[in-house]
């Protein structure tokens, strides 16, 4: 009963610079605390009514040079703490090239965690202490927030958007995953928790399938997955077949690069942009080709999507003219 | 008209006709064009909602006490949070001072006879209370389980409950409220007494005209966006929910449009209260009265631009997020502004700690820490970490509840005996005062240890860790609640029993107390006066010496 925590664990290097920051502020929060009050104790003590013997002469109207400390005062600290927070703030939620990749989908009411070698865990996440760690969250009902207090990042799961962020563990252990937007009857059971492991450990995690997957069968890898889900939803079809490329653009050597679409924009072909010309084909095509692709809203799913989209990454250095033999 | 002609039941010590003793059915008051008796009706119908909104509070905190959801379904949990939540804000809070003060007190403070539009007025209170009877019924009819902010698409598209009918209350009251900011803002510019300069303004008035700014300008946009809502859930049209083609994000900016600058509805008329109160209990002119008029003003415009910062980890440009982060410490600034000129009005001054004076310290004591917190929430990195945890629910009621209500409590115990021709017993008064201030610290303190550990808030059940500090909460909560409800017995009980008030029971300044009847008369003033000084002159002023009439009557047309 008496033995409770009044603090977070901090297992993550982010989480250390944010704790810095909190305390910093905490700090400054307290000592304006004790000065208002401090103040106002004097005075109402010192100038009580039935006080006579105190002077009342003069009593001041106005002074500017008050009013000026006063306002720049706080200013100036709220500055400093503006650019500090808002470094930090750039580096969780710019994403980095060194980082493994995980993916999580919320839905009502759990986490479905999705590693890049075909594992899949439910309200669970396993990850190696010691290097930087980029879970991209989406969700396929309604918004759900990713958060991991041990680690002071979260992330909302947004439908329709990937969100990422980025964070580096440093304690191995287990600590909780929390869904912190509310999302309904079961929001509060859409918990989990995390654990984060010796490098070695985590491989050979990895390798066995996961917690309570048979370790004789090994997953497939996402890419993997996603080139059968290729072929069962039928894209194959048109993308890929023999003199394809006259009727859809080449999938081949795009992810992630720049490209041009009919009505002359340019924009990037990345994870965002592949699910919605999944989803929704009408809304950007290619320059060249004509809006042909059946919608696949209500057909694939989010999950499904992830691995597509990895299918289509892992193609990143193919040639299209290998694919459309 | 004339007050011969009515019906007179005074009593033998309210001989003059006065607001209250005028008409006594019923239907007078249902159809009342007088800016008191709105103002009366509007105190009636928000302690009222205030009740059920306490009612669902305190269910929240009891179940609370165990860290397994066992004391009610967590649907049922989910609904009362909501209940909570779209209780106080849009039918209590958002009403409070501006409707039931704002009401009373600004003719009365300007020298005007009524506002500017009293059909206008009346329409208003109708259409607030029932917007709050519409929501009432939604909750009767099985509840609804969104939270406050209704977040979509879970609001438009997920939830089973009673959504359309209340973001329809929700819409109705919003335009009560419209009505209000549009009367108010012309009743300040055009009916101002003779003399009545802007500068001579008390800075309730100046808090007024800025909280009405942020309800005519800021209120339609909420509005329509619910009835969005509830077209999307009624007619399947896709706006917010992405599955039909809409944007869940669009909703939170359009939503936190409007309900960011609407904290500033909640505080700003508690700021032109504690102005008020700190200057008549320190028998002193307020400190820099143009940097406190102005940062009303300030805030209110600034408040209007920092919106995003509810939205850091939406996935909202960085970009962006740094621009709102960085207007966010901006209005900081004018907060600070007016905490540092109360407390230097203190110096020098002559200080009664009376129960209003109590509820004005407790304010400025707790509006602090809520401004403080703020700083957590404004910086990008930590507000990561603490948004949607209980350290903002902490943060919003230190200022919400610390804050606007222990302005408003100090407004009701203030203006009690203009309104009702009756002292309050003080020190139950003071006693209640304490109770809240000591209930308060302890519910929500807490709350703010809790949130940094990453409790998240809307939770049924948590983590067995965090028990201990829940249990204090819902403590604290039990005392805050004893403290409301003390105020409810002996405010009914002074009606009857308490001291016949005088009409200036503080030695105050302003019309309301210097010139206007004990209870004031239906028309306010015999004959609309001649202002010919500032707000706030206590330079003459002595102990059982009261000042020299600083306003000189007459002039005006009956």
């Amino acid at each position: 009963m008496w033995n409770f925590p009044l603090v977070p664990p901090t297992a993550a290097e982010e989480a250390l610079h944010i704790s810095w920051l909190y305390w910093v502020i905490t700090g400054m929060a307290i000592f304006f605390v004790v000065a208002v009050c401090a103040a106002a104790l004097v005075l109402v003590v010192r100038y009580r009514a039935s006080n006579e013997n105190v002077n009342r002469d003069n009593p001041p109207e106005s002074d500017m040079r008050l009013e000026m400390t006063w306002t720049l005062m706080p200013l100036v600290l709220a500055l400093v703490i503006f650019f500090w927070a808002a470094k930090l703030y750039a580096d969780i939620y710019t994403p980095r090239d060194d980082a493994l990749e995980i993916i999580a989908i919320g839905k009502q009411w759990m986490w479905h965690v999705q590693h890049s070698n075909g594992v899949r865990e439910n309200n669970e996440l396993h990850i190696p202490v010691g290097r930087p760690i980029k879970v991209t969250v989406i969700s396929q009902d309604v918004i759900h927030a990713f958060s991991l207090p041990a680690f002071r990042v979260k992330r909302d799961a947004v439908p329709g958007r990937y969100n990422s962020m980025v964070f580096t563990p440093t304690k191995t252990g287990k600590f909780h995953l929390l869904c912190t937007e509310y999302c309904g009857t079961k929001h509060s059971e859409m918990i989990g928790s995390v654990y984060v492991m010796e490098p070695d450990d985590y491989q050979k995690w990895l390798e066995s399938g996961g917690k309570g997957t048979d370790s004789s069968s090994a997953p497939m890898s996402l890419e993997d997955q996603g080139k059968q889900i290729f072929t069962q939803l039928g894209c194959n079809t048109c993308h890929g077949a023999a003199g394809a490329a006259v009727r859809c653009p080449p999938l081949e050597g795009i992810y992630e690069k720049p490209i041009e679409l009919a009505n002359g924009q340019k924009v990037i072909a990345d994870a965002e942009y592949m699910r919605e010309s999944i989803l929704n084909p009408a809304a950007k095509i290619v320059k060249g080709y004509d809006n042909l692709m059946p919608a696949y809203q209500g057909v694939a799913s989010e999950d499904q999507i992830i691995k597509i989209i990895a299918y289509i990454k892992s193609l990143k250095d193919a040639k299209p003219a290998e694919a459309s033999k | 008209m004339s007050a011969a002609e009515n019906q007179m039941e005074t009593q033998a010590h309210h001989e003059k006709v006065n607001y209250i003793n005028v008409r006594t059915t019923l239907l007078s008051w249902l159809v009342t064009l007088d800016h008191k008796r709105i103002g009366i009706l509007y105190l009636l119908t928000v302690s009222f909602f205030f009740l059920i909104g306490g009612l669902a509070a305190s269910l929240v905190r009891m179940e609370l006490v165990s860290p397994k959801g066992d004391l009610l379904e967590s649907d049922t949990y989910n609904k009362m949070f909501t209940t909570h939540g779209v209780m106080m804000i849009f039918f209590f809070l958002i009403p409070s001072i501006p409707a039931v003060f704002g009401n009373f007190l600004l003719p009365l403070m300007i020298g005007a006879r009524d506002v500017a539009f009293p059909r206008l007025n009346l329409l208003s209170w109708y259409m607030v209370a029932g917007g709050g009877l519409l929501a009432l019924a939604a909750l009767i009819m099985g509840g609804v389980d969104t939270g406050w902010t209704f977040y979509t698409p879970y609001s438009s598209s997920f939830a089973k409950t009673q959504v359309a009918l209340t973001v329809v209350g929700i819409f109705i009251a919003g335009f009560g409220s419209i009505f209000t900011g549009i009367n108010f803002l012309v009743t300040i510019h055009k009916m101002r007494a003779p003399g009545m300069t802007w500068f001579r303004l008390p800075l309730f008035v100046w808090a007024m005209y800025a909280t009405s700014l942020i309800m005519v300008l800021g209120t339609p946009v909420v509005a329509i966006t619910l009835l969005l809502v509830a077209v999307e859930r009624l007619l399947g049209l896709g706006i917010f929910d992405p599955a039909r083609g809409g944007d869940p994000i669009l909703f939170q900016h359009l939503f936190w449009f409007y309900s960011h600058p609407a904290v500033y509805i909640m505080i700003l008329p508690s700021m032109g209260v504690v102005s008020e109160v700190i200057s008549a209990f320190s028998k002193r002119r307020i400190f820099a009265y143009h940097f406190v008029a102005f940062s009303s003003l300030a805030i209110a415009i600034i408040g209007f631009l920092v919106w995003g910062h509810h939205m850091f980890s939406t996935g909202q440009s960085m970009y962006l997020g740094v621009v709102f982060s960085f207007i966010t410490f901006l209005v900081a600034v004018p907060s600070a502004i007016k905490v540092f000129n109360w407390l230097t009005t203190l110096y020098k001054g002559r200080i009664e700690l009376t129960a209003p004076m109590m509820y004005g310290l407790g304010f400025i004591g707790l509006f602090t820490i809520g401004g403080v917190t703020g700083l957590h929430l404004a910086a990008m990195a930590t507000n990561v970490h603490l948004t949607d945890t209980y350290f903002v629910v902490a943060h919003f009621h230190y200022v919400m509840v610390g804050g606007a209500i222990m302005g408003y409590m100090a407004a009701l115990h203030f203006w009690w005996p203009k309104m009702t021709g009756r002292m309050y017993p003080e020190s139950w008064a003071k006693l209640s005062a304490m109770i809240i201030f000591i209930g308060f610290n302890v519910t929500f303190m807490p709350q703010f240890i809790l949130g940094y550990m990453g409790m998240p808030r809307r939770y049924h059940s948590y983590n067995e860790e965090w028990q201990v500090l829940n249990v204090l909460s819902t403590a604290g909560s039990s005392v805050m609640g004893l403290g409301y409800i003390l105020p409810l017995g002996y405010l009914l009980w002074s009606l009857k029993y308490g001291k016949i008030a005088p009409q200036n029971p503080w030695n105050a300044r302003g019309l309301e107390w210097e010139i206007v009847d004990a209870i004031p008369h239906p028309h306010n003033f015999e004959t609309i006066p001649i202002v010919t000084q500032e707000a706030y002159d206590y330079e003459h002023w002595h102990p059982n010496k009261p000042a020299q009439q600083p306003v000189i009557v007459g002039g005006g047309k009956s």
